[in-house]
């Protein structure tokens, strides 16, 4: 069990996660159209790279945008939640001493207290976000079960992996749990909202090219942040 | 009831048709017979299939429903933050449903989803600046229109202004003859003060072709001779075109994507005609928008560029202002609180806040400039963008809009509103007269002649003269 689903399946999650995401990059691309989304796609290439970078990076600034600016705590959950997802897995020693033990690839590691904190903050800012849909009138109003189902499956990696870690004799449900929602996480993300690991960034290139290029970029000013 | 007589699926193409439906008094029978008008499900469909493309599609689908969008919107604020104006649920409840049911709406949705495009948003793509995927719910109102327009689900006012495009090619019925017999009797009239006032008509390879828009000749033709006034004033070599002179699109409110082609194509056509070094548009901000920045799309140029350059009123003013073209009497300035309206289609949509406080700094005396709250890019809409001001049937919720201009403008306590923007214009007119908050508001254009330092040689001779005696 162990072995099938550390080999072939985590192969196939990994598989079916990247593959899906290029899929609907292309896909998302393919579908742009000058004419109906009225911008020159093709044209000011400058100002449209410049656009798109500046949207992306205003964006994944902490505070970078107006808008996390005039949220701060729904901002700092944003963040606290995303780099305990994104930047925790990457950088997790465990992790890192499979791949090692496996590739012979290694990369700097965080410490192990850091990791729990950003894991602990991560799960924290998850629970928050929840709370925050069914607090506020203007978000209850917005949120679906598939709201909710994207961030079960989204922390329960984190909830495993933070108990497994911590697990002491030779019990391995918990990682083999933590294996297993990893995986439902990894398939997840191109069916799902979590496909905005790719989505976020076409999105966020996209209106960036059009106030960069044709709303107001060329006369020097864009989206105002 | 299929199609009704006034109310159906086919645009105005006609003078019979466009006055059999003006005199139908408020719409009372057009909007009794769209109560029954059938909705066209597959042909619904099949226009969606073919221009729903992946952009609009993305941000219906990944939107987070986080609500970050909700204090972005002026109409979630001064409606009480009410959740149904959250930007994300007026999109998501709207089109966002019709796309789940494939098109299989019925009339009672279809009448819900017109109250949303048009009463509940004015296009004034603020949200779009606030939220995390960058997702402009303004631009989706705009296609969730074009799609009623489709389907006849359009208010009546639009239907006629949309119509008054395709038979007039213009937002109102200005014909060539009116219009030019306009230019004629503002340059007449002007003789006394402005001796020698001209408004040339169809002059070819001029430096400037100006265009404008259709209530200008209708109702304020002073607005064209105060610019012809600036133009004689800084020295220009302009003219107006006979034909292909009305900048606003009223069809672009209203949804009609085909009347928007039509009318912009005969605003190209007659710079293509007439090939000025440049065009200069009037103080509107939806004319701006229509013709020089959503205009070329509409018309098939894929790098988005009108045939000739293409400014904005302030654009003009404020290269005129610098290089000296127009200089003020800096006796004259404005020396009373005053305030700026940012219009949110050339401004937030096409960038021209700093252009726009150049401005002010040559006509304002320092120290009497209070920005409003938020302002440039920030700024919220004037309360009657997007066609909202036109329509008599959302009139209520309209007035309930102003609300935060008033409060916006109250705050900053200024006493005089510029405003270059018919829409905008309209708006703070209306809410003054609604709410009597004690200011006035005006249009650059009367501000600048009554602080021009006008040359010698352009004054009326016995001006001349009785100050030579001084």
């Amino acid at each position: 069990m162990y072995a099938f689903l550390t080999g072939p399946m985590l192969w196939l999650s990994f598989a079916i996660c990247i593959i899906g995401c290029g899929y609907r990059a292309v896909k998302y691309v393919q579908g742009l159209n000058w004419q109906l989304d009225r911008v020159p796609y093709g044209f000011f290439r400058g100002l449209a790279i410049a656009g798109a970078l500046k949207s992306i990076f205003h964006w994944l600034t902490p505070y970078g945008s107006r808008s996390w600016r005039v949220k701060p705590l729904y901002a700092a959950a944003f963040f606290l939640l995303h780099i305990g997802l994104v930047l925790v897995p990457l950088f997790l020693y465990a992790h890192v001493m499979v791949v090692a033990e496996r590739f012979g690839l290694s990369w700097p590691t965080l410490p192990g207290g850091l990791a729990d904190t950003l894991t602990i903050l991560a799960l924290a800012a998850g629970v928050f976000i929840v709370l925050r849909r069914f607090a506020l009138p203007e978000v209850r109003i917005l949120t679906t079960a598939h709201d909710l189902w994207i961030m079960v499956i989204s922390l329960a990696p984190l909830v495993t992996g933070f108990v497994a870690a911590h697990q002491t004799g030779e019990n391995n449900a918990w990682l083999l749990a933590h294996i297993v929602t990893g995986e439902i996480w990894l398939i997840a993300i191109p069916f799902t909202k979590l496909s905005h690991v790719v989505l976020f960034f076409c999105s966020r290139a996209q209106i960036g090219v059009d106030f960069g290029v044709k709303r107001g970029g060329q006369h020097g000013s864009g989206i105002v942040w | 009831m299929p199609e009704g007589i006034y109310c159906n699926k086919r645009p105005i193409t006609n003078e019979d048709d466009l006055k059999a439906l003006l005199s139908d008094t408020r719409g009372k029978k057009y909007y009794e017979e769209m109560l029954s008008l059938d909705v066209d499900r597959e042909k619904l469909w099949d226009n969606i299939q073919k221009t729903c493309k992946s952009r609009t599609k993305t941000w219906l689908e990944v939107c987070a429903h986080c609500g970050l969008c909700a204090d972005s919107c002026f109409l979630y604020l001064v409606n009480d933050r009410d959740p149904k104006q959250v930007p994300s649920y007026k999109i998501q409840s709207t089109l966002g449903e019709i796309i789940r049911r494939k098109g299989d709406v019925d009339n009672a949705f279809m009448l819900h989803a017109m109250e949303v495009a048009w009463s509940q948003c004015t296009c004034c793509n603020r949200c779009a600046m606030y939220c995390p995927h960058g997702i402009d719910v303004g631009v989706m109102m705009g296609y969730l229109r074009g799609l009623l327009y489709s389907q006849g689900f359009v208010p009546w006012e639009l239907k006629i202004g949309a119509g008054m495009h395709r038979v007039y090619h213009a937002q109102m019925d200005v014909t060539t003859e009116d219009w030019v017999e306009t230019c004629e009797w503002m340059a007449e009239e002007q003789q006394d003060e402005w001796p020698g006032l001209e408004i040339p008509i169809d002059k070819e390879d001029a430096d400037i072709m100006y265009t404008c828009n259709a209530r200008e000749p209708k109702h304020y033709p002073e607005d064209l001779a105060e610019a012809a006034i600036l133009f004689r004033i800084a020295g220009e070599n302009w003219t107006v075109p006979s034909e292909g002179w009305e900048q606003t699109s009223l069809c672009m409110f209203a949804g009609d994507w085909e009347a928007c082609k039509m009318q912009v194509k005969h605003v190209y056509s007659a710079i293509e005609r007439l090939r000025p070094k440049r065009v200069i548009g009037t103080e509107c901000g939806h004319a701006h928008r229509g013709t020089v920045v959503e205009g070329p799309y509409w018309a098939g140029i894929p790098n988005g560029q009108p045939p000739a350059p293409y400014m904005h009123y302030v654009q003009w003013v404020a290269e005129a202002l610098r290089t000296g073209k127009l200089k003020i009497d800096p006796a004259k300035r404005i020396k009373q609180p005053v305030t700026y309206q940012d219009s949110c289609n050339y401004i937030r949509n096409w960038g021209l806040a700093d252009t726009a406080r150049e401005i002010l700094s040559y006509i304002v005396e320092p120290g009497y400039l209070h920005e409003m709250t938020p302002n440039r890019e920030h700024n919220y809409c004037c309360g009657g963008g997007g066609g909202f001001n036109g329509i008599g049937r959302f009139r209520p919720q309209r007035n309930k809009a102003l609300l935060t201009k008033r409060d916006q403008i109250l705050s900053t306590g200024a006493k005089l509103v510029i405003a270059p923007c018919h829409n905008c214009w309209d708006a703070i007119r209306d809410l003054e007269e609604e709410y009597q908050i004690g200011i006035t508001w005006s249009f650059l254009k009367p501000l600048l002649i009554s602080m021009v330092i006008v040359p010698e040689h352009l004054k009326p001779k016995e001006d001349a003269e009785e100050e030579g005696e001084e």
